[in-house]
């Protein structure tokens, strides 16, 4: 799935990236904090939902190549992370949904975790 | 083996600087993408640089970071000044950590960085001395896809 048809289909917001998400491939989904977990199960086309909002969480998704990071519980980064996301070509996107929420909605509209993805 | 370097560059990297730790891990990851690396050797070094890197900013108060690239291989040196390890084994093992609650604030510090550089490399030798600091030397070879972080 395109990160585009799930902004379409999900109330989430971007703030970074409007222009890459017709290109960005989302095969599966990671809520995780810990961008440790995040490096150690890195595979292609993870979608990261976060809690994390500082600027080593655009740099794990650009070396990891993740096609995009939501924000979950309506955390706004700042002006550095969002500089950076836009310089790395990561997509960010913010949501005022929390962590399980957004990812029960994800899985509505048929996303898997990375775990059985 | 063709040993010919097409590439080195040497980074400083700063103890104790969140903000911009992992930024040469993200030049180095671009660099190796404009010498054409196909996408999960270069995603590989980019991961083992980058938690090598914030490896140095976490624990150790000043370091460097080279890189080395021959048409055979990717070579990533880490060199710091720091505190060392004590027992190297416990640190390989998943799981264990030293880090502080800033670290682990910042989504770090899980105990997986050390298991997961050697997971990314083909090659990884770990050495360090007890209040002088620590060296992780990473061979990536150009024509070993791996089969660690690309399962899927």
């Amino acid at each position: 799935m395109r990160l585009e048809e799930i902004v379409e289909a999900i109330d989430v917001e971007v703030l970074v990236g409007e222009e890459w998400l017709p290109k960005r491939e989302i095969t599966t989904v990671s809520a995780c904090d810990l961008m440790s977990d995040v490096l150690a199960f890195a595979k292609p086309g993870i979608l990261l939902v976060t809690g994390l909002t500082n600027s080593q969480v655009v740099r794990t998704a650009a070396i990891a190549q993740l096609p995009g990071v939501i924000i979950v519980r309506g955390k706004r980064p700042g002006a550095d992370t969002i500089e950076l996301a836009r310089k790395m070509q990561v997509p960010l996107l913010s949501t005022s949904m929390h962590m399980f929420e957004l990812c029960s909605e994800l899985a509505k509209i048929g996303l898997v975790g990375t775990g059985s993805g | 083996m063709n040993d010919e370097v097409v590439f080195s560059q040497e980074f400083e990297v700063e103890g104790g600087d969140y903000v911009t730790g992992g930024e040469s891990s993200c030049r180095i990851l671009e660099i190796l993408k404009e010498l054409a690396f196909p996408p999960a050797i270069v995603r590989r070094a980019g991961i083992a640089a980058y938690e090598a890197e914030m490896n140095i900013v976490m624990y150790a108060e000043q370091g460097q970071i080279n890189l080395t690239v021959t048409p055979d291989r990717i070579v990533i040196v880490a060199e710091d000044r720091g505190p060392g390890i004590e027992d190297i084994d416990l640190a390989m093992q998943e799981g264990y950590s030293t880090a502080t609650d800033e670290i682990r604030e910042m989504g770090f510090g899980a105990g997986m960085g050390l298991p997961n550089i050697k997971k990314n490399s083909d090659d990884m030798e770990l050495s360090s001395t007890v209040g002088e600091g620590t060296r992780v030397q990473i061979v990536i070879r150009a024509n070993h896809e791996g089969t660690s972080s690309e399962a899927a």
